[in-house]
């Protein structure tokens, strides 16, 4: 396997299952608190006293990127992120089939795929996660929310107006 | 409710009717969540519309009511919150009983605010929520079952294993007095009995799975806000440190060095081998990993095992449990009343115990203290083997656990044992026995070293309880002041105030625990943000105290009187023998017109019409 790229670093050990992380995700996408759209998921496992958070780790051979038929995913050429291009996405899930990890998710609400594009190098899940167990290297834990302020109330425009919806 | 301008709440809620077995879809009355703002207060507001107080309890004319508040759901710290709203069968009383874990946050996704439940089903039945899919399923196969096998029955049945489920087990089947709701099999609406409620409705369980999102009115100061507050959360020695590190079992040194932790049913309050049941003591041997509930970034939950040497202990035949696996727990409560209240200093009794009490569905505060009481009555004589089946005596782990299995399945003793301590004493003629209050069993604190806690217990509308006037707060740990735990001068005040910020914390759908490391100033914006209504710091303090005086005119129409503000003659008239606090009664004489008379109620206890008229109350 290739090394991985400019992606969340995740460390299971320190995670407590509160799903915080999903909230914010959820909240950059839509202005909305809904962890069913979030792109970084939590699973836990009670009996066996173990969390396990898993979003894209932003692979080099980007399975999603080759499988797709319209070229509707990129490479961030700041981040290294491979981005889904929602104006070119035809919402065929080729993407989601092809994806090794289960990372890209296909959107009904949308009708197109979603993935994790680490919010442009600032991931609001690291910032929302109360203990440390994801990390993007050299981002400032400074204060994140101005970089947020306008896309998150043009989200929760469309979230609450229905708009963008196919 | 108005469109667009308000968020947090869903403005929905569903109506089972379980007796004609149909479901309806109501819009949330505005005007109430606006006053009373969501949880507690919401859900108290229609029990006091729909339900006569004078109901009994296990009858199919009461309702059932589980509400989250406007903040359940959202990203703000430790807003996981739902509560059960119902009278309680253990004391007859309105109870109000809040659990965490994530079956709030899933009602709210899938769009509601509250369920109530009214009637009766004529079979076993579970409900069925999948967003806007709705339905009444049979549950003859979960019943008789624990809630662990029901929850994974359920999961496995649904095809939707990421659905929340909240069950009653045989406890609650049973209607044992202190029967609990489990959800997520280890969070619990635990006290007053709601699960026996619930058993006598036939209604097994709700199991919950929602997509949809929980929208506020202002996303971006509502980020703002709740990085704020989780900022003080992150700065707090409690919230950063001592309760993730130790849990709420931090306290269990604590209390026992201030001489205020009651053992052997209120004889000593002090407990010599405390220490083998501490926070530290089971982080050293026995915690595998701290867990959160939903949002929660404090994370206090326990993940624990029992030691090797434990597994093989200690013989349960009414759990699926694999004891070679985690398990949870336990609360510093529990751990009291399974531990120092019946002299126990093991462990993994206490653990297997708790598990026990979580998988049967039941209380185990008012189980603890009830096999105390029987423990005392035992050891004096007043009943004996013939009764019991078994030796009960201070100490014994194989009497904790054989009585636990018998009260959940009213099996032999277990019959007596499952009505409660108060019905137990006086049962046997021994009603000083009795320690609680309303019916309700008292929890970890001992009210003649901490007098502000019995002001608070006496005057509690559920009965007995901590949680609705946690004085200890201020008089033990020092937040947000330290006051003199043995001084009775301005108890009245702090008891007040607690039990209003209390109430008010609990109806926005966050957890108390909060108020260990954030004050209401973080809180208010927070809940600005999610439901677009400004409320100053006293607007918020009000609707606390709104809460609480509904709940108290709903207890007088129920028949409780100022006679039922007391507490047993033991606390009243008995010195401590021993310890740091030797020599200490409770004070409440002195207390409690102090507090009437700052409530604005009448030297009766009952709230003024001038009181009422001024909070809105009808």
């Amino acid at each position: 396997m290739a090394a991985l790229d400019g992606a969340l670093q995740i460390d299971p050990a320190k995670c407590t299952g509160c799903k915080q992380c999903e909230l914010a995700c959820s909240w950059v996408q839509t202005g909305t608190f809904q962890p069913s759209r979030s792109l970084i998921r939590v699973h836990v496992f009670d009996e066996q006293a173990s969390y396990a958070p898993y979003a894209c780790p932003q692979c080099s051979e980007a399975w999603c990127m080759q499988a797709c038929p319209v070229n509707a995913i990129d490479v961030d050429q700041q981040t290294g992120a491979k981005v889904v291009l929602d104006e070119a996405c035809i919402g065929c899930k080729l993407c989601v089939i092809a994806c090794p990890f289960g990372t890209i998710f296909y959107d009904k609400q949308t009708d197109r795929a979603a993935k994790c594009d680490l919010c442009a190098g600032d991931p609001a899940c690291a910032h929302a996660c109360p203990t440390g167990a994801i990390a993007v290297a050299g981002v400032d834990p400074g204060d994140w929310l101005v970089s947020f302020g306008e896309s998150v109330d043009s989200a929760y425009r469309k979230a609450v107006n229905g708009e963008g919806a196919r | 409710m108005s469109e667009g301008r308000l968020g947090g709440w869903t403005g929905k809620l569903l109506r089972v009717d379980l007796t004609r077995q149909a479901i309806a879809v109501e819009d949330l009355n505005e005007a109430w969540a606006r006053a009373y703002v969501g949880g507690r207060g919401v859900a108290a507001r229609y029990l006091h519309a729909e339900v006569d107080p004078q109901v009994d309890p296990l009858a199919p004319e009461n309702k059932l009511i589980f509400a989250t508040g406007p903040l359940t759901g959202t990203n703000a710290s430790c807003g996981a919150r739902y509560m059960v709203v119902t009278k309680g069968p253990l004391t007859g009383a309105i109870t109000t009983s809040n659990s965490g874990g994530r079956w709030g946050p899933e009602l709210k996704f899938a769009g509601y605010d509250m369920i109530i439940f009214e009637g009766r089903s004529e079979r076993p039945v579970y409900l069925w929520i999948f967003d806007d899919q709705v339905e009444l399923r049979p549950a003859g196969h979960l019943w008789g079952k624990g809630v662990f096998e029901t929850e994974d029955t359920l999961r496995a049945e649904t095809g939707l294993p990421d659905c929340a489920i909240a069950a009653i087990g045989p406890a609650g089947e049973n209607r044992v007095l202190f029967a609990a709701i489990v959800n997520e099999k280890f969070r619990a609406a635990g006290r007053s009995g709601v699960g026996a409620v619930m058993g006598s409705k036939n209604l097994k369980a709700i199991a919950v799975r929602g997509t949809g999102a929980v929208r506020v009115a202002r996303p971006e100061a509502m980020m703002r806000a709740q990085w704020a507050m989780k900022r003080d959360l992150e700065a707090a020695p409690l919230t950063s440190e001592g309760l993730p590190q130790y849990g709420t079992l931090a306290l269990m040194n604590v209390i026992n060095e201030h001489g205020a932790l009651p053992t052997n049913n209120f004889q000593l309050a002090q407990f010599d081998r405390a220490e083998k049941i501490s926070g530290e003591e089971l982080r050293a041997t026995r915690l595998a990993s701290n867990k959160a509930c939903f949002a929660c970034t404090i994370a206090c939950g326990r993940v624990s095992r029992i030691s090797d040497e434990g597994v093989g202990r200690y013989a349960v035949t009414t759990s699926v449990h694999n004891w070679k696996h985690a398990t949870e727990g336990p609360e510093f409560e529990n751990a009291w009343s399974l531990g120092a209240d019946c002299g126990i200093d093991d462990l993994d009794a206490i653990l297997k115990a708790n598990t026990l009490c979580n998988d049967l569905g039941m209380d185990p505060i008012s189980l603890g203290a009830t096999i105390a009481a029987a423990m005392e009555l035992y050891e004096k004589g007043v009943i004996d083997d013939s009764q019991t089946g078994m030796p009960l005596r201070f100490g014994s782990g194989e009497a904790l656990i054989a009585m636990t299995e018998r009260a959940a399945f009213r099996e032999g003793f277990g019959d007596d044992l499952a009505e409660g301590s108060k019905r137990l004493a006086d049962k046997y003629h021994q009603p000083d026995v009795f320690m609680g209050v309303k019916g309700q069993e008292f929890p970890a604190y001992d009210p003649r070293a901490i007098q502000g806690m019995g002001l608070g217990y006496a005057t509690s509308n559920r009965g007995a309880c901590h949680l609705r006037a946690y004085t200890v707060s201020a008089e033990i740990v020092g937040i947000p002041l330290q006051v003199d735990p043995r001084s009775v001068e301005g108890k009245a005040g702090l008891a007040i105030a607690f039990q209003n910020i209390s109430t008010a914390v609990d109806a926005t759908g966050l957890c108390l625990f909060l108020t260990f490391g954030t004050t209401l100033e973080r809180i208010r914006p927070i809940l600005a943000a999610a439901t677009g209504i400004d409320l100053d710091d006293a607007e918020l303090v009000r609707v606390g105290e709104r809460i609480w005086n509904l709940e108290r005119v709903w207890n007088m129409r129920a028949g409780f009187t100022a006679a039922d503000d007391t507490l047993p003659k033991r606390m009243l008239e008995e010195a401590i023998p021993s310890g740091p606090a030797k020599g200490e009664v409770s004070r409440l004489p002195e207390m409690l017109p102090d507090y009437y008379r700052e409530r604005g109620w009448s030297a009766a206890g009952e709230p003024s019409a001038e009181k009422l008229r001024e909070l809105g109350i009808a």
